[in-house]
């Protein structure tokens, strides 16, 4: 029977485990925003990629009249 | 064509439509912010949300100070190798189109690396290069894209503040436990003599111990330090007898399993500790991007610009400016110290600091007040004192500003948990006495059952639960609360006290009368087309009530900062302003702001602005004149005492041309007999706001400056604010029902522990039964009577 002694170690090492992340992820602010991240999962790579590239002149003459204003 | 809407902020189009790309525009700020979103692939922006933009606001020279290093490196949150981090707050972030846009900022700029939003604080961390980039660019360019950053005094002033985040870790902590120890003490609930249980329990019953040692030390820590506060103030608080409970549960425990009595309590005693932080935690609603603590800091700029020697122009920290330093003031700025003028015109709105909604003028020489607001051109004065002597920062030296409202009100709870310890603590003593004789060696046992049982989890968990569901529910109407302290004051008030001034008038409409001989058709339109080439503010509501839709070609117009405009067409002129502008004198019974008509020189009348009370406000005065003693503070003269005294019971109390100080006074004289609410908005009612028992303050936009104060309520919801009242008092009959029903639990358990009977399994089965019951029954009563609020809105 001293199998349960074995059987405990996992147990508490594996609840200890779990604990353990719960902490770091607390610690690194994952539950400062809770909001924020549920709307940016939904976002696709929508971005038309060469529109970019074409205009990156343009752009920055954008920039300066905008900025400018 | 008639009610076409921005495309880009859903704004009706208005008179001056823009139309670009086959999309129609209210206005060229809005058609740039397009032309920049289209041109760098982020036109998705207005696929994720419809009409989501902001108009851009005119930001140029606004933040020139950002160049100084000195003023910006305290903004930074990092800055090192080229690369500085800054967070910024942004009022306009509202929706997912939002995060979207400012998420994907690094398409707008090579050197933005990286931009993350945290939308329910509306902030923004930016991490850029700072090659060809720097803080002054990052914030053009959010303004340039209608994403202005508020960036105020007190964003300087800031001390780097941690997150506090020790009730997450406690309450982690305590469900840990709770969980694994219900597994180990879950075998000896059904007490079978089974061979390898007995050998074995001493292994799990350690276990339980360790598990509940970091609860009792580390989680339930707070109850002992209150429970100490309050006993060395010689206050019975409700933590009192759960620091007993916590504590005879571990000691019992502890010496239960030393001697080999039996398997302890670990399960009800950390079960206890995990529903208390539960419920601490449920009460900790905060609005995180609303500030319920604001002073003028946060309403000032950071920087304002220094006219050095030769006029040369330098921005420097507003703490730095000195008695006699020249200072210039530009359109839409605030003055932060008493000056005086120098030179340009003055045409200052002190709405905040005096409630008196009328711009003033002023002329070089007079004495301005910090606090104002600048709203023709740029004017120079000369500093007469520095910020934190000047008047309006000095009403900010009252020591009401420094007052806890919530550690001088004995909640509810509280003043339950007072009779309740003492009566736990006789019927213990009573018990154990009685024991004492009759079988001694029960005694001790019956003493700890007492203290265990009647630990009073159930009555702690009612307040937090109806209270933390009410606020939610309040939130969900627009009534946002600092904590759920304020609904418990909010149910004592039988005094309500109300400003006037943008509180129960709005900014919003004005109405306006003419006066004076009637105007012909061909002035009318002459009128209204001078008035178009106005960009003064009276202008343009004057503007839109006006019916003629002739429109001509003005051959001459002419401006005249803070005295009047002219228009002339063939040999007609018009001319429309201040009484001395056209050439009459101003009557001194004049009490509300009027602009006056001359054609021809000759003078025709003139147009009275009023200020318009929200709707439903007569509806609010009748449906709490019943309940509550009213009053009305206004920081206005006595123009609309008429008006008011209609609207208000006759034995309201109507005061006028009260300071702010003079405000604190009245609230304090009335607080020695009565419990006051103060409804107002602005920095006039700062003193009184914190003087009162709960101080609300009506914002029409809930994102932009309100005062210090206890409560938020959004203006369109002022006539709710009887509802709400109501409501309040309503939870806290909900509270004093869950404490019968917890007292029924409590008499309960006290028989088992009086005779002697209380098992580790029926405290198991008691506690959690007790503390999700009083949970379930808050939960939906307060449900039930939150619906009330709809009713309403349907």
């Amino acid at each position: 029977m001293s199998v349960i002694y074995v059987l405990l170690a996992i147990s508490i090492t594996v609840a200890l485990a779990f604990f353990a992340a719960f902490v770091f992820s607390v610690r690194s602010g994952q539950y400062d925003d809770t909001y924020t991240p549920s709307v940016r999962m939904l976002f696709e790579d929508e971005i038309v990629d060469d529109a970019d590239k074409t205009n990156q002149d343009n752009n920055l003459i954008k920039q300066k009249k905008s900025t400018n204003q | 064509m008639a009610n076409m809407t921005c495309y880009h902020c859903g704004d009706d189009c208005g008179r001056h439509k823009v139309h670009f790309d086959d999309k129609d525009f209210c206005c060229n700020g809005c058609k740039t912010v397009y032309e920049i979103f289209t041109s760098n692939g982020l036109s998705t922006f207005y696929e994720i949300e419809a009409a989501a933009g902001t108009t851009p606001k005119e930001v140029r020279k606004k933040y020139d100070f950002l160049d100084n290093e000195e003023i910006a490196e305290k903004l930074l949150e990092f800055n090192e190798d080229g690369v500085q981090v800054v967070s910024l707050s942004i009022p306009s972030i509202h929706c997912s189109s939002c995060i979207w846009v400012l998420e994907n900022l690094n398409r707008l700029h090579g050197a933005i690396a990286s931009s993350q939003v945290d939308f329910p604080k509306k902030t923004i961390r930016v991490t850029y290069k700072t090659k060809d980039f720097s803080l002054k660019s990052l914030v053009l360019l959010l303004g340039s894209i209608g994403y202005e950053p508020y960036i105020s005094l007190e964003a300087y002033n800031k001390k780097k503040n941690r997150v506090d985040r020790s009730l997450i870790y406690k309450l982690g902590v305590a469900g840990f436990a709770f969980g694994n120890v219900m597994l180990l003490s879950f075998p000896e609930y059904f007490e079978v003599e089974e061979f390898w249980l007995d050998q074995y329990k001493l292994v799990f019953r350690w276990l339980m111990f360790a598990f509940s040692v970091p609860v009792v030390f580390y989680a339930s820590q707070d109850y002992f330090i209150s429970a100490y506060k309050g006993l060395r103030s010689k206050l019975l608080n409700i933590d009192v007898p759960i620091a007993l409970g916590v504590l005879t549960l571990f000691l019992r425990s502890t010496v239960d399993i030393i001697f080999d009595l039996g398997s302890g309590f670990f399960d009800s005693l950390t079960g206890l500790v995990f529903f208390l932080l539960l419920g601490k935690f449920f009460q900790q609603k905060t609005y995180a991007y609303l500030s319920f603590e604001r002073d003028y800091k946060s309403y000032f700029p950071i920087a304002v610009t220094r006219l050095g020697e030769n006029d040369k122009e330098e921005n420097i920290q507003i703490y730095k400016i000195k008695v006699g330093d020249r200072i210039l003031i530009r359109n839409q700025e605030i003055i932060p110290v008493d000056c005086i003028l120098i030179k340009g015109d003055a045409e200052i709105d002190y709405s905040f600091v005096t409630g008196e909604s009328q711009a003033v003028f002023r002329k070089s020489g007079d004495k301005l007040f910090a606090g104002g607001r600048q709203l023709s051109g740029v004017m120079e004065v000369e500093v007469l004192r520095s910020v934190s002597q000047s008047y309006l920062t000095q009403l900010w030296s009252n020591s009401v500003f420094s007052k806890d409202k919530v550690s001088q009100f004995q909640t509810l709870t509280d003043s339950i948990g007072k009779r309740f310890t003492l009566a736990v603590l006789s019927i213990a003593l009573v018990a154990t006495t009685f024991w004492l004789f009759y079988m001694p060696s029960m005694a001790l046992n019956v003493f700890t059952a007492v203290l265990i049982i009647a630990c009073p989890c159930a009555i702690a968990l009612a307040a937090p639960f109806t209270l933390g569901n009410m606020l939610r529910i309040f939130g969900r109407h627009k009534f946002y609360l600092k904590n759920t302290n304020v609904i418990e004051r909010l149910s004592k008030i039988d005094t309500a006290i109300f400003d006037k001034t943008g509180t129960l008038t709005t900014a919003q409409k004005e109405t306006i009368l003419y006066e004076g001989v009637e105007l012909t058709a061909d002035e009318k339109a002459l009128l209204k087309t001078t008035l178009r080439a106005s960009n003064h503010p009276l202008s343009r509501s004057l503007y839109g009530i006006l019916k003629s839709n002739e429109i001509m070609t003005l051959d001459e117009f002419n401006e005249h900062t803070g005295k009047g405009i002219e228009g002339r067409v063939n040999d007609r002129s018009i001319k429309v302003g201040s009484a001395a502008y056209v050439g009459k004198e101003q009557s001194p019974s004049m009490t509300s702001t009027a602009v006056y008509v001359s054609s021809d020189e000759d003078i025709k009348g003139r147009f009275v602005f009023k200020n318009t009370y929200r709707d439903g406000v007569s509806k609010i005065f009748g449906e709490l004149e019943n309940k509550f003693q009213l009053g009305v503070l206004s920081g206005d003269n006595d123009g609309e005492k008429e008006q008011l005294q209609n609207l208000l019971p006759s034995n309201a109390n109507i005061l006028f041309n009260q300071k702010p100080e003079d405000k604190l006074e009245y609230i304090k004289q009335l607080q020695k007999e009565n419990n006051v609410l103060m409804v107002g908005d602005g920095l006039n009612d700062a003193g009184a706001l914190a003087q009162s028992d709960v101080g609300v303050a009506i914002s029409e936009n809930i994102n932009v400056f309100s005062p210090a104060c206890d409560g938020i309520l959004d203006a369109s919801n002022l006539t709710r604010l009887p509802t709400f009242l109501e409501l309040s008092k309503n939870s806290i009959k909900i509270i004093k029902l869950c404490f019968i029903f917890s007292l029924c639990y409590n008499i309960v358990g006290l028989y088992f522990a009086v005779t002697g009977q209380l098992e580790p399994v029926i405290a198991a089965i008691l506690m959690p039964l007790s503390s999700i019951s009083i949970v379930v029954f808050a939960t939906l009563c307060t449900n039930f009577i939150g619906r009330k609020l709809k009713i309403f809105e349907s």
